[in-house]
């Protein structure tokens, strides 16, 4: 093999160097010239190898280049980083030739070819996206059906909790205890009557017409509040010593994991009622996050079990042996360290929540993406699907983005290792 | 100086396996214990009975007066008066130094936050680590650490010490300055039971050794008895091995 094969050596450097980085530029140039030029310089090949073209010669300027200890600093970060083996340089040269190929479309659909004016369909091209569809409809995918002239009210219910949870970091910690209680106990009542009304002046909008993106806000910040407590006593409860507890809690935990969401969603909205004696009448909205609640709070039990079973034996017994009770014990050394041990896996169970959120369709309830299939159904605007989905992807995206960051800033912050 | 601790006719299983036979033991106040013996002998299932952190299924073990049964309705009151150091230190690691200690006093015994915190500098400076009262327990060396939950139990104002195996889990040149501390302790006149291996600390502190083999107390003499004519052959075994 090694008198078939040319070895690169370090005394011919420059020879390898400049073969090696001349077959590299064909590469290059060829996967560019498609790209940009629509010239396919290897057409002359059959068309599979005329397509791995690049990729074979390419590699095989890398391969003259790998030179260990050249002596030059680039050329030896470019072979310990990309090049360090043949398999390495095809998948290195795989993610660059890809790079090159499949970004500028995307981002000529994105912005370049994208219409951004007017206010029909047609007023679009149709070579890129067309974002007219989502400004067009912006106001409902965020409001939903929720009526122009009572929007301020969701607006003001949301800044009124933007600007307590942002007191909440700078008021001193004397006033902070009271700040959550408003927060978790009393500010949900003022926010929920404000944005339902009929009460104090303020129209009645039923729940129906709730939708858009301050619904999927709605939902997610009732559930997220809601299921951890109740996940955090049915955890405690798996691991009851008292069989009652301790069975109940199994019972429910499983009952509620083994059923898919959209069944329970189903089931709150439609076999609930039947159930209730005549005349009374439980708001859907209500049912729905009731159900999500209790669903999501089965999972986060199993999330904080998994931290209380970490912790070592010991720090129960410290707990006890300074006279500390169950609860005491709980609450101020195990629940703690366990919390903070998981939160990864509670980070996860959050962003699955608002992740579900959709699924509240099933019941006639539409936020953010329910929004969207119901616009692009709307007869003016056929074949918006893309552009509404990608909207919705992509707003998404954005907050559970966030919601993922906090919880990693969260677990610096709680770290009290070295 | 009344007892304090006595236990009767003790009896203890884990399953089928009888950890404890038949064990009588009386404690008095401010008498100092030191029990030692073969791994697997029992010594800490005994003083993990004494507050409970073990059950024990026969005999009577009475506390400060109280008896110690599935009934005791106010346990944790016991464990409040009955501090204990482990081998592992046990600290909470959530917690600063000066939390540790302050928790206890102030959620258990409604201590005031002010002045636990003045107590638990007064226990901290008695170990020597008052200077580390701000640093998390991951942050101290081994014997830091182990002091540290001396003075976390010190802080609860206890009648009783348990001491499992303190210096067990310890490099070699921490083990004094754990020692040092536990010596001052029992100085100032602390009822203490000691399990340990450090026969130098239980010749210089210990009122009564006890030796223990199998789950039974084999010989329980006055120290210095102890170590210069110890009676059983157990006993001579295990002096002439560890010694």
């Amino acid at each position: 093999m090694k008198n078939i094969l040319i070895k690169p050596s370090k005394e011919h450097l420059s020879n390898f160097v400049s073969l090696g980085g001349f077959l590299i530029f064909i590469g290059f140039f060829d996967v560019l010239a498609n790209t940009f030029l629509d010239l396919n310089l290897t057409g002359f090949l059959p068309s599979k190898l005329s397509y791995l073209a690049p990729l074979i010669i390419g590699t095989i300027g890398l391969y003259f280049i790998r030179i260990e200890f050249s002596g030059n600093k680039l050329l030896d970060k470019i072979n310990t980083n990309f090049n360090s083996s043949n398999l390495n340089a095809v998948l290195t040269l795989i993610v660059i030739f890809s790079l090159i190929k499949y970004i500028p479309p995307l981002l000529n659909w994105f912005i370049f070819d994208a219409n951004f004016a007017g206010n029909v369909k047609e007023d679009c091209t149709g070579d890129g996206a067309c974002w007219v569809f989502v400004k067009v409809w912006f106001n409902r995918f965020v409001y939903g059906m929720y009526p122009d002239a009572e929007q301020w009210r969701i607006n003001s219910a949301f800044i009124m909790l933007f600007a307590l949870v942002g007191a909440s970091f700078f008021v001193p910690l004397k006033f902070k205890k009271y700040l959550l209680i408003f927060l978790l106990f009393i500010y949900p009542i003022i926010g929920l009557k404000l944005i339902s009304g009929g009460d104090f002046g303020l129209k009645y909008v039923e729940t129906g017409a709730w939708g858009g993106l301050s619904l999927t806000f709605i939902v997610s910040a009732f559930a997220l509040i809601l299921c951890f407590p109740i996940g955090m006593f049915l955890a405690l409860g798996r691991r009851s010593n008292l069989p009652a507890i301790r069975y109940t809690s199994i019972g429910f935990i499983e009952l509620w994991r083994g059923v898919p969401l959209i069944t329970v969603l189903f089931m709150s909205a439609v076999m609930f009622p039947m159930f209730l004696p005549d005349g009374t009448y439980v708001d859907k909205l209500i049912r729905v996050l009731i159900a999500i609640t209790l669903f999501e709070a089965a999972y986060m039990a199993e999330v904080i079990r998994g931290g209380l079973q970490a912790l070592p034996k010991g720090q129960y017994e410290a707990a006890k042996s300074l006279g500390m009770g169950y609860w005491r014990m709980h609450f101020l050394i195990i629940l703690p360290q366990a919390l903070k041990l998981v939160i990864p896996g509670i980070a996860n169970t959050f962003l699955a929540l608002v992740k579900d959120t959709p699924l509240i369709f099933v019941v006639g309830l539409l936020e953010l993406a329910g929004m969207v299939n119901l616009a692009k159904t709307n007869p003016k605007w056929l074949g918006m699907a893309m552009e509404g989905y990608v909207f919705a992807g992509l707003v998404f995206w954005v907050i559970c983005y966030a919601m993922s960051r906090y919880s990693q800033n969260l677990e610096k912050k709680l770290s009290t290792e070295r | 100086m009344g007892k304090i601790i006595e236990l009767k006719n003790v009896n203890k299983w884990f399953d089928k396996f009888q950890a404890l036979k038949d064990v009588n033991l009386e404690v008095n106040q401010q008498e100092k214990i030191v029990i030692c013996g073969p791994s697997g002998s029992g010594k800490s299932t005994l003083i993990r009975c004494i507050n409970r952190l073990e059950e024990h299924q026969e005999g009577e073990i009475i506390v400060d007066g109280k008896e110690i049964s599935e009934n005791t309705k106010d346990i944790e009151k016991i464990r409040a008066e009955v501090g204990m150091v482990f081998q592992q230190f046990n600290l909470f690691p959530h917690l600063s130094i000066l939390d540790n200690c302050t928790l206890a006093p102030i959620w258990v015994k409604k201590m005031p936050k002010k002045q636990a915190e003045e107590v638990a500098m007064k226990n901290l400076e008695r170990v020597q680590i008052a200077d580390q009262a701000k640093k998390f327990p991951g942050q101290l060396s081994g014997g830091q650490q182990q002091r540290c939950a001396l003075a976390r139990a010190l802080c609860m104002e206890p009648k009783i010490m348990l001491f499992d195996e303190p210096t067990s889990a310890l490099d070699p040149e921490m083990i004094k300055e754990v020692l040092d501390a536990m010596v001052d302790l029992a100085k100032a006149g602390m009822t203490m039971i000691v399990v340990t291996h450090e026969m130098g600390f239980a010749k210089e502190v210990a009122d009564n050794m006890i030796f223990m083999d199998e789950g039974r107390i084999v010989e329980k003499a006055k120290t210095k008895d102890f170590f210069n004519n110890p009676k059983s052959d157990r006993t001579k075994l295990f002096l002439s091995q560890i010694l």
